[in-house]
């Protein structure tokens, strides 16, 4: 016998062999050991999925079709990114000024003070920007978002909408979203130069670091792939937040108190969403 | 004409439509009575195509909208107009915009004549010099004037309500009541209400249906219902814990 053939053979004989040894109450043994709030629990997380990628699919879908919400998406990209800005701007100087301090104290001791510009920056265009300004609008505009649509769901405004024959999913999801998902990869921009701002003037008042060596550090080291890497996790970033605050509002159940649950729950959602899948798009594109 | 036939609608292990078949004339006024928890807001929430029943049709204008897609719903729906429970205004745009918003949305009109339907809307419901508010500055009362105009704006020709009288003081019941036949008087509009106000159901309705264990228990005009030996029926109107309909 080739040994191929007794691989396919032998392999899954003996797989079936433990199997049996297993045995079948074993494994009704085991199904009866997990907690019935695991199961609760899976069943719940199978859902709230669900329900995502159904509203993602329902949204892709009303983005084709007219008519087009111009003016709804004009308000939402005024509130989710006008608005947004000053907040931008001021998180983003001071973490490029701390992070400058914190930099300039590692590098100072190999005496590569020259290299702190550029590291200021790639941090910042790879990972701070678009990290902290996705949280940024997690807490100022997702949470605002699911406590506005889960209001309007617990008011009959949806129920309104429908039977006036306007598509909710339409006219209330796609300006949304749509708007978050384009302005974040700007707020981070804006994050990171303010940053970088806030960084020379530390480094260069503070520190005494020679504003030339910090300025020549950031244009030999820091890419324009370094700035698609940041601007793609920002994109993704956008369209993860805004389908997490719209579908937590848009399918409320519960009263007053259910918009107070899913609005924390929307808030908690994404921003872990944001950390992990910060991780799993680094390490891809590393 | 609405009809409706062998309507079933269960939620879980729920059953709270069992079989409801009725048909409402055109340009009358029908009105749904039922105890709290009867099932006569779900059954509004199947008319208006909300959601859907789990068997049975039910025809508005001749076609039955259990089966039409989204798209062809929405076509009918530019005929109905709903009055929700609390109004159900948009809370971020004004009195104004709220009347405004079916009509921008359903007719290409300048913004001269949508101004001028507006008006015309909040004239007949008194609040024309509210039009700038927003609904969270209004009473209960004035929010469901305000959604009775918005249902009004694009002249339906079917209007459901939602309870309309619920919660409010007997003058400003008896002014939605003045209301509601006025703005029925002025067209052949069908109305279809939903409420279990004795008094203001005897008034102004042409027909009484009564839903009772997920069926139509008794049905008749209101003349009927003073002078009916329906035991149920008697004990809706005299409001009375003795007698068939019992609560848990
Ligand atoms: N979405 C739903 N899911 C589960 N059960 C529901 C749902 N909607 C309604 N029900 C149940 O159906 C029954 C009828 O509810 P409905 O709201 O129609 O009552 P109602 O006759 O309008 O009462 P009220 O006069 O108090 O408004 C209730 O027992 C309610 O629990
Ligand atoms: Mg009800």
């Amino acid at each position: 016998m080739s040994e191929r053939a007794f691989a396919t053979v032998y392999g899954p004989a003996c797989m079936y062999g433990s199997l049996s040894r297993i045995g079948l109450l074993n494994v009704l043994r085991f199904l009866g050991s997990i907690p019935l709030g695991t199961v609760e629990a899976l069943r719940f997380f199978v859902e709230e999925v669900g329900r995502m990628i159904v509203l993602l699919g329902l949204s892709a879908v009303w983005l084709l079709r007219p008519p087009f919400r111009g003016r709804e998406f004009v308000r939402q990209l005024d509130f989710a990114g006008a608005q947004s800005v000053l907040l931008i701007v001021l998180t983003g100087t001071f973490t490029g000024m701390v992070f400058t301090l914190q930099t300039y104290n590692g590098m100072h001791r190999y005496g590569a003070e020259a290299m702190v510009g550029a590291t200021v920056a790639l941090g910042l265009t790879r990972e701070l920007g678009p990290v902290l300004s996705a949280l940024m609008v997690v807490a100022r505009v997702g949470s605002a978002m699911t406590a506005e649509l889960g209001t309007m769901r617990n008011t009959q405004q949806i129920d309104a909408l429908t039977s006036m024959a306007v598509e909710p999913v339409q006219y209330l999801v796609v300006p949304r979203i749509f708007a978050v998902t384009l302005v974040l990869p700007l707020l981070a921009l804006i994050f990171s130069f303010t940053g970088m701002v806030g960084a020379y003037f530390i480094a260069s008042g503070w520190l005494g670091i020679d504003p030339a060596s910090f300025m020549s550090g950031i244009r030999n080291y820091l890419g324009p792939e370094d700035i698609t890497h940041g601007m793609i996790k920002a994109v993704v970033f956008g369209l993860m937040v805004s389908l997490v605050a719209c579908a937590k509002g848009y399918y409320v159940t519960g009263g007053a108190r259910g918009i107070g649950v899913a609005t924390t729950r929307s808030v908690v959602l994404s921003s872990v969403l944001v950390l992990v899948s910060d991780y799993v798009m680094t390490s891809l594109m590393f | 004409m609405i009809v409706l036939e062998d309507v079933h609608k269960t939620y879980g292990r729920q059953k709270v439509l069992d079989g409801i078949s009725f048909r409402i004339r055109e340009g009358s006024v029908t009105t749904v009575i039922g105890t709290s928890g009867s099932g006569k807001s779900v059954l509004l929430r199947q008319m208006i195509g909300l959601e859907k029943p789990d068997s049975g049709t039910i025809l508005i204008k001749g076609e039955n909208i259990v089966n039409l897609s989204s798209r062809e719903l929405n076509r009918i729906r530019r005929h109905i107009g709903v009055l929700f429970q609390e109004g159900a205004l948009f809370d971020s745009l004004t009195v104004k915009e709220n009347v405004a918003f079916p009509v921008r949305e359903h007719l290409k009109l300048t913004e001269k004549q949508v101004q001028e339907i507006v008006d015309v809307r909040l004239t007949q419901v008194g609040l024309r010099e509210h039009q700038d508010k927003l609904p969270a500055e209004l009473s209960g009362g004035m929010r469901k004037r305000v959604g009775l105009a918005r249902a009004l704006a694009l002249d339906p020709a079917i209007v459901f309500f939602d309870e309309p009288t619920t919660g409010l003081d007997p003058i400003t019941r008896d002014v939605i009541y003045r209301l509601i036949e006025k703005t029925h008087a002025e067209d052949s509009r069908t109305y279809v209400l939903v409420s279990h106000d004795v008094g203001g159901v005897l008034r102004i309705s042409d027909e009484v249906m009564m839903l009772r264990d997920g069926k139509i228990g008794w049905s008749g005009t209101p003349d009927e219902i003073r002078s009916t030996s329906d035991e149920a029926v008697r004990q809706f109107f005299t409001g009375s814990v003795n007698g068939p309909i019992r609560i848990e």
